[in-house]
């Protein structure tokens, strides 16, 4: 998959920017900023991330730096499927 | 890994062609490596690259797409890099094919690669991120449609009992 250059850093919103010193500010904190990249910096604490209607609740590991906030709040339903068990069509 | 696996091959093979004086060594046909596979009267003659890997009778650049992590650039990449001719696998002398297998090591290749990918899968579904999801839901995870196709992943059809068909 295509990536963004490794010479522009990652994308990180400004106000989580200015949390990376102060980490014990962001536990529990709303984001709305799915778009940002967990920094390792963010690690262990819990934060909730806005998924369009509400704020999942989404504990910060080691494994998950790298990857953005949006991927851990799915931001459509799952929809259950009568009848046809094989084909979910678009469950999330 | 590959590599050591691989280099036992050449010196048992120099064995079978010792005990077989009465054939001559400059016909191309035996001049290379070959393994038997069938044990009984048919005989497949093939060239063993990277691991398990075997390419038979075509130019080395296609026989090299044989092996799982290399594929049509890579293989045009290590005929470059090693700067030699696109050749019938078959008519490869024993220094070439060492060459061959020396270049194809520097690539992660096979069960390696194999077991790589099924790693980073394992990782993303752990962390339960997006595309880990999608994977155990078993639909695409970059972002295709799903309202039709992606058969692959889907699997075959199921038909729905009580479905109309669209008036004509």
């Amino acid at each position: 998959m295509s990536r963004r250059s490794i010479w522009k850093g990652s994308f990180v919103d400004a106000f989580l920017l200015r949390l990376k010193e102060n980490k014990d500010q962001l536990a529990n904190k709303k984001i709305w900023s799915r778009r940002s990249t967990i920094l390792p910096e963010f690690v262990g604490t819990a934060v909730r991330i806005y998924n369009g209607k509400s704020f999942v609740r989404c504990k910060i590991t080691e494994s998950k730096v790298g990857h953005k906030f949006g991927e851990f709040a799915f931001t459509r339903k799952r929809r259950p499927h009568k009848l046809d068990s094989g084909s979910k069509k678009k469950g999330r | 890994m590959a590599h050591t696996l691989a280099t036992p091959v050449a010196p048992s093979v120099s064995l079978i062609c010792n005990t077989l004086p009465s054939l001559s060594l400059s016909s191309s046909s035996l001049s290379f490596p070959v393994n038997k596979i069938n044990g009984g009267g048919l005989t497949i003659k093939c060239v063993r690259v990277g691991n398990v890997e075997i390419p038979n009778n075509k130019r080395v650049e296609y026989s090299l797409q044989y092996i799982h992590g290399i594929g049509r650039s890579r293989a045009r990449q290590i005929l470059c890099d090693l700067s030699m001719e696109n050749k019938l696998t078959k008519e490869l002398s024993e220094d070439q094919l060492m060459l061959i297998r020396d270049e194809v090591t520097k690539y992660m290749i096979e069960g390696d690669l194999r077991r790589f990918n099924a790693l980073a899968i394992k990782r993303m579904k752990e962390i339960q991120c997006y595309r880990g999801v999608r994977h155990i839901q078993g639909l695409p995870c970059r972002g295709q449609r799903t309202k039709n196709n992606c058969r692959t992943l889907k699997g075959k059809r199921v038909a729905i009992a009580g479905k109309k068909k669209a008036p004509r």
